[in-house]
């Protein structure tokens, strides 16, 4: 997610032009859910410049026809109607920065683990959540503003508190690939407990 | 260790605590009390003519009293760094007229009484916190009689014992006698695995340390009687099964049962009661010796430790690792990871791993000089903002700076926000936006949801790390719920304004959920405390308002909880189900003439 491929924020009193992909997910989603439906359903809402059921969003084909779709219809911004996006989140920012838009404008709603899996014998049930599920994340969308990601400068050592032998261990380890440590022991000397033992298990062998 | 103490990228400050950092992750400020030593460390060779003339004796820490040194001493022969330290509060004093002996003594000169303490600043990007573990006391279990007796020994105690550098140049000797023992018994698990005493959990490496005692034993002397006392042995790591196998080779007899009383005979001896647990029999034990295998605690400095960085404890009191899986070494806290013993009783080896992993975490973050800030974060719209430092006290990260006696307007340090969104539920005007969760785009989504049908629809906010993940979890487990709630996420639960959920309550919700992680599991740290009491502030509100307030809900739910989430969804629609249309009617009502009221 590079910053240069940032877009700029939408203009005030421009309108947002929003695309909407309600994801199958094979028969995941769709054997359960009216994925045709729900599209449908939201493809009048103001802003919403296209809404379409797709078999699978994240794979190559899925993620070429959004992308394709932004550039051809100049969509802004996204909805994807598939999985938790605890799952597929970082699949779809990438995505639209891939694209040429800024990967905080999109949205996901949940239809899977949210609608599909959990209430399967309630096709009409789950398929109105559904759609209230989209129509939320179409307001949300909306709204959303592009961000960025700042870079800082970073003071390139550590320090290591306690020098038991897991502390030993790590300092050397961060001293050895070029990075300065700071080792802070309270007693007059570094080795904690294990300065304190003789022959270790499982090896029986001296502990220093 | 040696190597530490030559390495040049290594400072090392002995005698040294933290007493404040400052900074979040990439740049954090520490300041280090180093105690002075009064021995000048580069300078002193370690030959021990100043100890040789000092007159004071006290009892060897490092041999746990087992044997005495002086008030100029070197900690143990291997000490990095190897030079003496003069322990001041026992010293005599360096005037030459008291005693001063140590002064002459050192050819060096390198003793010096004008040292002080000193304050130290050093500024870091990452942090690996391993200060390990402390041994169990046992003294509060008086039934094995340590205080009491003499011949009673810890594990650790008896690992100075055996150890050939140790105070009997590791000849094992009775304390009361200096005679070898006949008999030697362990008793496994003091302070370990008991819902009474000590702690509950298994500590990990007693077992295992009593297996090498015992072929320890065996080896210096072959015709000694060992005993263990056992629940049960855990040998489970590589290599450990073979060494049980050879202890129990060896000679050494396993009896699964813990003692219920220990006995002092005349000569010294103990008398050990154990109920068998494999035969159902009562025995008596007559022993020489008896070692307590003590369990591990967290070590001392670890509350401290855990508020100045603002880290998160187990209920056990060892640190909290960011996910026990996929995140083992990594703190919640960006930047902060831990090695050893202070996440965890493990043994060298694991410890060891631990810490390669650590410092590998550590180098990730760091080897490009520079680090990229989530841009989820808070940020205050200074003209708004009335300075009176609500977010400052809120926050989990002291991310905020605000001077209410200057009336300085708050400013959002985006670099230490995790973006939990606290502040932006309790800023009592307005004037934080939290990005990506604002206010507007949070209220879109509940306007929308409510905009047809409310009475049938529960609203439920739900954080991202826990109960976002619980549902799911349910999903993933396919446990089927009523399909009338519609989640709302949010980073963290301490996100939920309360004017969310009277919007909700407005706008014809029957019945509100907010759900995050339990207490003590909160990703940002404790900012769902903050939650629980805007929730029981908004309880006492509803009360006021004549809203049943049964009708908002809090509940915690894991990750790992999905049955309770499927559980929490079934029992909020009976909830809703119990709301009437007369009753919501009366809500909105109540709630427009709060708004009218507040003018807002
Ligand atoms: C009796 C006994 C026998 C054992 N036998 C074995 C064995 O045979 N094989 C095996 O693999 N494991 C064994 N272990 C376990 C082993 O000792 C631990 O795994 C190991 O010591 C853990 O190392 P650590 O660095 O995490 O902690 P520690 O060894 O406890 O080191 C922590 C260090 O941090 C310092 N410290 C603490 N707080 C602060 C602070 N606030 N500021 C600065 N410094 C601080 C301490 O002074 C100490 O030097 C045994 C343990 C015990 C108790
Ligand atoms: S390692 Fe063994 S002795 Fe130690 S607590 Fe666990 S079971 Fe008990
Ligand atoms: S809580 Fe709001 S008004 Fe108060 S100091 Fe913080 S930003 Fe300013
Ligand atoms: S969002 Fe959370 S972490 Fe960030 S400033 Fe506000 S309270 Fe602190």
């Amino acid at each position: 997610m590079e910053a240069h491929r940032l877009v700029t924020p939408a203009q005030p009193g421009q309108e947002a032009r929003i695309g909407v992909y309600v994801c199958k997910c094979g028969a995941n989603i769709g054997k359960v859910v009216d994925c045709e439906k729900v599209a449908g359903s939201v493809a009048g809402i103001e802003g919403v410049v296209v809404a379409k059921d797709v078999g699978y969003a994240c794979s190559e084909p899925g993620q070429q026809q959004i992308k394709d779709d932004i550039v051809n219809l100049n969509l802004d911004r996204i909805v994807v109607a598939s999985c938790s996006p605890r799952l597929h989140e970082p699949t779809f920012r990438q995505m639209l920065v891939s694209a040429g838009l800024n990967p905080y404008l999109l949205e996901m709603a949940n239809l899977r683990e949210q609608c599909s899996w959990v209430h399967m014998h309630e096709p009409e049930a789950a398929t109105a959540k559904a759609i209230d599920l989209v129509k939320m994340s179409i307001s949300r969308v909306r709204l959303l503003a592009p961000l960025k990601e700042e870079t800082i400068p970073l003071t390139k050592r550590t320090l290591v508190l306690g020098g038991g032998v897991a502390g030993i261990q790590a300092a050397l380890d961060l001293a050895d690939n070029g990075f300065d440590v700071v080792l802070v022991e309270k007693q007059p000397s570094i080795g904690g407990v294990m300065a304190q033992l003789d022959k270790t298990f499982p090896t029986m062998d001296c502990s220093i | 260790m040696t190597d530490v103490g030559r390495h040049p990228r290594i400072t090392l400050y002995t005698m040294s605590e933290v007493v404040d950092v400052k900074g979040y992750v990439g740049n954090f400020e520490v300041n280090i009390l180093k105690k002075a030593r009064y021995v000048v460390e580069g300078e002193c060779t370690a030959c021990g003519e100043c100890s040789k003339v000092c007159p004071v004796v006290r009892p060897d820490e490092f041999n746990l009293g087992l044997s005495s040194r002086k008030a100029i001493y070197s900690p143990f022969p291997q000490a990095v760094p190897s030079s003496y330290v003069i322990n001041i509060n026992e010293c005599l004093g360096d005037n030459p007229s008291v005693c001063a002996k140590c002064v002459q003594a050192c050819e060096k000169q390198c003793i010096n009484f004008h040292m002080s303490d000193e304050q130290i600043t050093e500024k870091v990007g990452s942090i690996v916190v391993a200060t390990g573990l402390s041994p169990y006391d046992p003294t509060e279990h008086d039934e094995y009689g340590y205080t009491r007796f003499q011949n009673v020994l810890t594990s650790l105690e008896f690992e100075r014992l055996v150890n050939a550098g140790g105070p009997s140049q590791g000849e094992v000797i009775r304390p009361t006698d200096r005679k070898i023992p006949k008999s030697v018994g362990f008793i496994q698990c003091v302070g370990s695995r008991s819902a009474r005493k000590g702690a509950a959990y298994c500590s990990n490496v007693c077992c295992m340390n009593t297996v090498k005692s015992t072929l320890m034993l065996k080896e210096h002397y072959p015709d000694i009687d060992v005993k263990v006392f056992y629940i049960d042995i855990r040998a489970f790591g590589k290599g450990f099964e073979d060494l049980y196998l050879r202890s129990r080779r060896a000679g050494a007899q396993y009896i699964r049962g813990l003692p219920g009383s220990v006995e002092e005979n005349p000569d010294g001896g103990l008398s050990v009661a154990v109920e068998n647990t494999a035969t159902g029999k009562l025995e008596i034990h007559d022993l020489d010796m008896l070692v307590l295998a003590v369990g591990l605690e967290p070590a001392p400095s670890t509350q401290r430790l855990q508020e100045m960085l603002g880290l998160q404890l187990t209920p056990d009191g060892f640190y909290l690792e960011a996910h026990p899986k996929l995140q083992p070494v990594d703190a919640a806290t960006r930047g902060v990871f831990y090695a050893g013993c202070a996440e965890g009783p493990k043994d060298i080896k694991e410890s060891v791993t631990q810490a390669s992993a650590a410092a590998a975490r550590a180098i990730r973050l760091m080897h490009k000089g520079e680090i990229t800030t989530d841009p989820i974060t808070s940020e205050v719209i200074t003209e708004h903002c009335k300075a009176c430092g609500r977010c400052a006290e809120v926050c989990p990260y002291n991310a905020i700076t605000v001077d209410p006696k200057k009336k300085i307007p708050a400013v959002v340090n985006t670099a230490a926000c995790a973006g939990c969104g606290t502040c932006g539920a309790e800023c009592p005007f307005g004037a934080i936006v939290m990005n990506h969760y604002t206010d507007q785009q949070i209220t879109n989504q509940v306007d929308t949801m409510l905009s047809e049908d409310p009475k049938a629809k529960i609203l439920v906010f739900a954080c991202n790390w826990c109960s976002y993940a619980g549902a799911d979890y349910a999903g993933v487990s396919r446990l089927q719920y009523p399909a009338n709630a519609r989640l709302i996420r949010t980073m963290c639960s301490g996100r939920v304004d309360e004017e969310f959920v009277w919007r909700g309550f407005e706008l014809g919700a029957p019945a509100i959920l907010v759900s995050g992680c339990h207490i003590g599991d909160c990703h940002y740290i404790d900012a769902n405390h903050w939650t629980e009491k805007r929730i029981h502030k908004m309880w006492k509100k509803m009360d006021k308002l004549g809203i049943r307030k049964e009708r908002l809900q809090l509940e915690w739910i894991s990750a790992a909880e999905g049955i309770r989430f499927a559980q929490v969804m079934q029992r909020m629609d009976d909830l809703r189900q119990s709301v009437t249309q007369e009753e919501i009617y009366e809500t909105v009502e109540a709630l427009k003439k709060r708004k009218k009221k507040k003018n807002i």
